[in-house]
């Protein structure tokens, strides 16, 4: 989180639930989330309407498992094809290392402003901090990424960061950085943004983008949008960029259209987006337009980590189309910000832990009921709630030990008291009688038991255990003439 | 070791040993069975549903409704290709009109500005489109680059009604687009928009404020009814 200006807002995920009862103080939060998470999950199941959902979410696994079963050869085959086509391929271990790539392309064109497309891997690298850093001017483009800069804040939604402001905030926002009337009206409000980036889309040197689809057939990169933000960063300036997750890749080209109608649907319930933009070189001999120059930065940070074990995999199959933010019960309340991570939300809580390490993300799997409303929509069908508990077990040292950080969470009160419970329910003699003892001493149960019972009264234990009252109805039925009674008691 | 052979080591020796990949099923992407009109109503709903503006005629009469439409809106500075049919057509149908035709077979560094603030629409082609969404595509060339269906506040594309295809799958399939990738290749369905201000909906954020299509329909077809 280094290299932010000073003043800004900054979210910790080691500060989970201090930015949770934040959040969960602040009616205009809840308000804002509320009202777009339900527009979403209304939206999301009215489009697909025509479709045989479960089918197109079994082929969207399916694909996704396919691209990872083959990951390292689709990788070469990707690197082969883009190169062949012109495009320049770069690796990075991390983070760091991508930036370093992007800076040092950004330096071998003197570039001084960087216009940029929507791309969350570029967030999570912070990418414009570093840019900055070096001198160089990075700008967001996408309308939402760009009031969310004009802010000084990151993205609370991934695909649409800033969803936590009205229109009076953003009128505010607009107003103060960059002098337009105060207005209620959206369209004046979205022409003024045009007026203002159309400038910078023409002075910038270098043109950063994301990638939704990385197809290793014929080296193409996919791109997904609304506005045309994405389409002017990848053709105006004269270098195109794009960074992207070792994870994106898919095997063939028509893998992507079931992709593409999975993701638009789940992400904000429309049929398809305004583009789609399919990128396989830079500009040719005798074309007029589009970058001389683009180049694919490929990331792992941590990505080949969590590829090693076979349950963990599942979290790479994502699309990032936040279906399960929209639907978590917990985002909606406490929003995109209080988890202090690049990707909020229920996948940003099975993902963040692999990318920043359990010492930082402790609290994260512990932000879902486990309801089980992320798994259900999840467009490639990732078992969320089962990686959620994973992860919990890791955090506990009670899994196989290969996320960073496993164990955090293990303390020996914790463990001597399961270890105590497993001892006791494993022998009825002393389980027995404790239980007995327990009810027998009931009054004596403490009524405050730490934060539980802020809000809930303390349990007491029955005056009679569910083995005794058990007992004696089966003793008082044995008495019973026939089995009608039975039916009776129904 | 690079920081390539280092990942690609890291997966290929993977902890819980390699992964066998399922074959795919594809059906649930394609066989939509849908007659022409079918087609035809579905891309008009589709497409209008996002503010995509359709005009259906003739063929052969298709520049008049293209005169129509730039009169409708104002236009007064066309950009638009040479060598396209459609283009040429455009060119010597227009000759006389008050519109200025603006060339665009020349590289962009020459006029960046001048088709940022002084072109009001631009004019291309299609390949074909896509009923199950109200999808355009088109494959930019150096006779209609990637721009001008992206910065003038207006595109105008015109699309052949026998080009309409069932559904994306179809259309990467059975124009074997693997076998041979533009560029750049686009599917446009509508304007550009955001919603990234509380929801609502605003059209041309950074692209076209509006999308036309021109539907031409072969002599005898019954699609032109409306």
């Amino acid at each position: 989180m280094s290299g932010q200006p000073p003043g800004v807002e900054t979210y910790t995920p080691r500060e989970f639930h201090r930015q949770a009862h934040d959040a969960l103080g602040n009616p205009q939060i809840r308000a804002n989330f509320r009202k777009a998470m339900d527009g979403l999950m209304s939206k999301r199941r009215d489009s697909f309407d025509d479709w045989d959902l479960e089918t197109l979410r079994e082929l969207g696994a399916n694909i996704r498992l396919r691209a990872l079963a083959r990951l390292p050869d689709l990788l070469e085959q990707l690197e082969a094809n883009c190169e062949a086509n012109g495009i320049r391929v770069h690796w990075a271990e991390d983070g760091d290392e991508a930036c370093r790539i992007v800076r040092e392309i950004c330096e071998s064109h003197g570039a001084r402003s960087v216009i940029k497309g929507k791309s969350m891997v570029s967030e999570e690298m912070h990418l414009n901090a570093h840019l900055e850093e070096a001198g160089i001017e990075a700008l967001e483009s996408d309308l939402g990424e760009y009031l969310v800069q004009l802010n000084q804040q990151t993205p609370s939604h991934i695909i649409m960061p800033a969803i936590h402001l009205n229109t009076d905030e953003i009128s505010e926002i607009l107003h103060d950085k960059t002098g337009t009337e105060r207005s209620r009206d959206v369209d004046y409000m979205t022409a003024a943004a045009r007026q203002q980036l159309r400038e910078r889309f023409m002075a910038a040197d270098v043109g950063v983008s994301g990638v939704n689809f990385a197809v290793a057939e014929t080296g193409t990169l996919c791109l997904v949008e609304n506005e045309g933000n994405g389409r002017m960063t990848t053709t105006v300036p004269p270098v195109h960029v794009a960074v992207t997750g070792i994870e994106k890749v898919v095997e063939q080209l028509r893998d992507v259209p079931p992709l593409y109608a999975l993701l638009t649907r789940s992400a904000t319930g429309q049929h398809v987006t305004t583009y789609f933009n399919m990128i396989s070189s830079p500009r040719k001999e005798g074309e007029h337009d589009g970058p001389k120059e683009v180049h694919l930065v490929l990331v792992d940070s941590g990505r080949s980590r969590i590829y090693q074990d076979d349950e963990l995999l599942d979290t790479l199959r994502c699309i990032r189309c936040g279906a399960c933010m929209n639907h978590c019960p917990v985002y909606t309340r406490v929003g995109g910000h209080t988890y202090g991570t690049t990707y909020p939300g229920p996948i940003g809580s099975i993902l963040s832990p692999h990318l920043m390490g359990l010492e930082e993300t402790k609290d994260l799997p512990t932000a879902s009921s486990l309801c089980g409303a992320c798994g259900e929509v999840c467009p490639v069908k990732i078992p969320i709630p089962d990686l959620l508990v994973r992860l919990r077990k890791e955090s506990v040292g009670e899994g196989r030990g290969n996320v960073p950080g496993a164990g955090i969470k293990r303390t020996r009160k914790e463990v001597a008291a399961w270890k105590g419970f497993q001892w006791l329910a494993t022998h009825p003699g002393a389980w027995r009688s404790g239980t007995a003892v327990a009810g027998k001493l009931r009054a004596l149960t403490p009524a405050k038991l730490g934060a539980w019972t802020d809000y809930r009264t303390a349990p007491k234990p029955a005056g009679t255990t569910l083995h005794a009252l058990v007992k004696r109805h089966q003793a008082s039925k044995s008495h019973e003439p026939n089995s009608k009674s039975h039916e009776e008691e129904r | 070791m690079s920081a390539r052979n280092a990942i690609l080591k890291r997966l290929r020796e993977r902890l819980d040993g390699p992964l066998s990949a399922p074959e795919s099923d594809f059906t649930v992407a394609t066989n939509r069975g849908w007659s022409q009109e079918e087609r035809l109503a579905r891309f008009e709903r589709w497409i209008g549903s996002v503010h995509g503006e359709v005009v259906h005629v003739d063929e052969a009469r298709w520049t008049e409704a293209l005169a129509g439409v730039l009169a409708d809106k104002g236009v007064r500075r066309l950009a638009l290709g040479k060598r396209h049919p459609v283009a040429a057509e455009a060119r010597s149908a227009l000759a006389d009109a008050d519109v200025e035709l603006v060339d665009v077979d020349r590289d962009i560094e020459q006029w960046q500005r001048e088709q940022f603030e002084s072109v009001d629409a631009g004019l291309t082609s299609t390949r074909g489109a896509i009923a199950e969404t109200g999808s355009l595509w088109l494959w930019p060339t150096p006779d209609e680059p990637r721009l001008i269906s992206l910065v003038p506040p207006l595109h105008i594309a015109v699309l052949d009604a026998d080009t309409l295809a069932d559904t994306f799958f179809d259309v990467v399939e059975r124009h074997g687009w693997a076998d041979g990738m533009p560029t750049n290749a686009l599917l446009i369905s509508g304007p550009s928009k955001t919603a990234d201000i509380e929801q609502t909906l605003a059209y041309g954020v950074h692209g076209p404020r509006e999308l036309v299509v021109i539907v031409r329909h072969a002599g005898d077809s019954a699609g032109i009814s409306r």
